[in-house]
């Protein structure tokens, strides 16, 4: 028999009243992924992830975590932790009683990792503080060491580095990145594509509750398009080349260069080519990051006829 | 150790300790009789209308007897409200529900640790106020004899035995309305709206009692079920409305309990 997968989800939706908040949502997360729950705000991140963590019912399909259902009771939260939202601690405690609390509603050997928790994440010398005078990225920090506490093989994190300063959020995801290179399953929500970029192997993109893409970042770098300028040593010829050659789309002259769309595959077969044709690049840039290009034509879509196709990545 | 509801009583007894109100309540319920004590040193006059009031000068073990009266219309109602209506709600105030919901605990024991220590707070304030009570009247009045309602005269060892299971009676209504708070807390996630809502209830029990035609309903009011201590205070003891308190009590305790806890294992946490 296998493992269950830490993260299963079938089918699962939310609707409330007229509002479907979460539409019909697959995924699978495996043993030792950092997965990115990636769209823009009010996509239906949050709602899944509560979901996820037993604190909503679902209005159908299901959430298993390491093959348990979170609806029959907080065992399947076992080995599970994270938070939704920004976490959110009592303010009349310390951080430290926070904390001490929190691992007593874990039991186990919860209480004996709160020095290690704390200095992981660098509150050790604040932890005597009451959390009311906390700031935004004290209680993030404070929020994951709450989850890290229950010792969880399943880190799942709402937005982690929203609200963060630079230097903030630059330290939080080293803080994922050390957190998953120990071995640790990562489902990370967000609405920075290029933080799920950096973090993320897997990704799944949600636009107004569903599923628009999953698979690996790679592959769907691979199948973005995205707007290129190109300037060669002949351009007449050029733009020639670029109406011949596949996967080159509407090619077309302005601003003294040629512009297209295009996934990197195709870029790369045509760079070729120009050479081939004595049409020398002399400058190939794309216009917009191509994966951002996608993103948002993933996420951005008119309602109804309009929406984007989904993606199909094997 | 295994997480159970007992973890949770510990920590919710810990997080009043932070508390302002759990202060506010206490006090109140230390400061009101002291207070009346201080009255009666320095007046002369006693409230006839009350059971007990007339003999506020010859014993101080009277004054607690008077307070348990008075206090039934509002104030030990208030103290009771201030904690109950507050311990589920203010975690909706404070966003914490889904931090303590996605640990160990089922919520049925999150949920039994708060009732827990919303009913040692009322059995704390309740017994505080007896005891300063009867510090406070003892100092003023002196520890003597108190006359019962039946008109005969008990030692002051026995009516302090008395006061004490006055006290425990007192607690039955106390207790019905601790989980008439925590219901509206748990339904209104809101913590000033079930403290008031639990006083409305109160108040609206004893105008019930007095509206023309209703007093067929008044051995069933939860407001008469203060009373009830008075029949330790005869001779013999009259059981009847002990015994009657013991049963109608638990008539609203438990349907508002069962209520308070089914909504609180069911709800969406979407909040916070």
């Amino acid at each position: 028999m296998t493992a269950a997968a830490p993260l299963e989800i079938r089918g699962l939706t939310k609707v409330y009243g007229d509002i479907v908040a979460v539409d019909d949502v697959d995924l699978t997360v495996a043993e030792g992924n950092v997965y990115g729950y990636l769209g823009p705000n009010g996509a239906g991140k949050t709602t899944s992830l509560r979901m996820m963590l037993g604190l909503i019912r679902p209005t159908a399909g299901s959430v298993q975590l390491f093959g348990r259902d979170p609806q029959l009771g907080v065992r399947a939260l076992e080995g599970v932790a994270g938070f939704v939202e920004e976490p959110r601690f009592y303010p009349y405690l310390s951080g430290r009683r926070n904390l001490e609390l929190l691992a007593a509603f874990d039991g186990g050997g919860a209480a004996a990792r709160i020095d290690e928790v704390l200095s992981v994440v660098e509150l050790s010398d604040r932890a005597a503080d009451k959390v009311r005078g906390y700031s935004h990225g004290m209680r993030q920090r404070l929020g994951i060491a709450a989850a890290l506490v229950r010792g969880p093989r399943l880190l799942l994190l709402d937005e982690p580095t929203t609200g963060l300063d630079p230097a903030g959020m630059r330290d939080m995801r080293a803080l994922i990145r050390r957190l998953a290179g120990g071995g640790m399953t990562v489902v990370l929500s967000s609405h920075l594509l290029g933080e799920v970029e950096e973090l993320c192997d897997r990704v799944a993109i949600i636009r107004t509750g569903s599923v628009v893409y999953e698979g690996t970042i790679a592959e769907l770098k691979r199948t973005a398009t995205g707007a290129y300028r190109l300037r060669t040593t002949d351009d007449d010829r050029a733009l020639e080349v670029c109406r011949a050659q596949p996967g080159i789309v509407d090619p077309r002259r302005s601003a003294g260069a040629i512009h297209f769309n295009a996934d990197e595959a195709a870029v790369a077969a045509l760079s070729a080519a120009l050479v081939e044709a004595a049409a020398a690049p002399v400058e190939l840039t794309p216009q917009a990051a191509s994966l951002e290009t996608l993103f948002f034509r993933l996420t951005e879509g008119q309602d109804g006829a309009a929406a984007p196709e989904p993606v199909e990545v094997a | 150790m295994n997480p159970g509801i007992l973890t949770v009583y510990r920590w919710e007894l810990h997080k009043l300790r932070f508390q302002k109100r759990t202060y506010l309540g206490l006090g109140a319920a230390a400061i009101v009789p002291i207070l009346f004590a201080i009255a009666v040193s320095v007046r002369n006059g006693h409230p006839n209308e009350v059971a007990f009031g007339r003999y506020i000068h010859q014993t101080g073990l009277a004054i607690p007897l008077v307070i348990l009266l008075f206090g039934a219309v509002w104030m030990f109602p208030l103290i009771t409200a201030l904690v109950a209506g507050d311990i589920v709600a203010s975690e909706d105030h404070n966003g914490t529900l889904k931090t303590i919901l996605t640990r160990s605990l089922e919520r049925g024991q999150i949920f039994g640790g708060k009732v827990l220590a919303a009913v040692t707070y009322a059995v704390v304030a309740i017994l505080l106020n007896g005891a300063v009570a009867v510090a406070a009247g003892s100092l003023v009045s002196g520890f003597k004899p108190l006359t019962t309602l039946s008109g005969t005269k008990v030692s002051a060892p026995s009516a302090l035995g008395l006061i004490g299971a006055s006290l425990l009676v007192y607690l039955l209504p106390i207790l019905a309305l601790a989980c008439i708070g925590l219901l509206l807390s748990t339904i209104t996630r809101n913590s000033a709206a079930a403290v008031v809502g639990t006083l409305m209830f109160s108040l609206m029990m004893q105008l019930i009692g007095v509206l023309p035609g209703l007093g067929g309903t008044r051995p069933y009011l939860l407001s008469s079920q203060f009373d009830a201590w008075e029949g330790l205070l005869r001779q013999p003891v009259d059981w009847a409305p002990i015994g009657h308190a013991a049963w109608v009590c638990p008539l609203y305790a438990l349907p508002a309990l069962a209520a308070g806890y089914l909504v609180f294992l069911r709800r969406d946490v979407a909040g916070g």
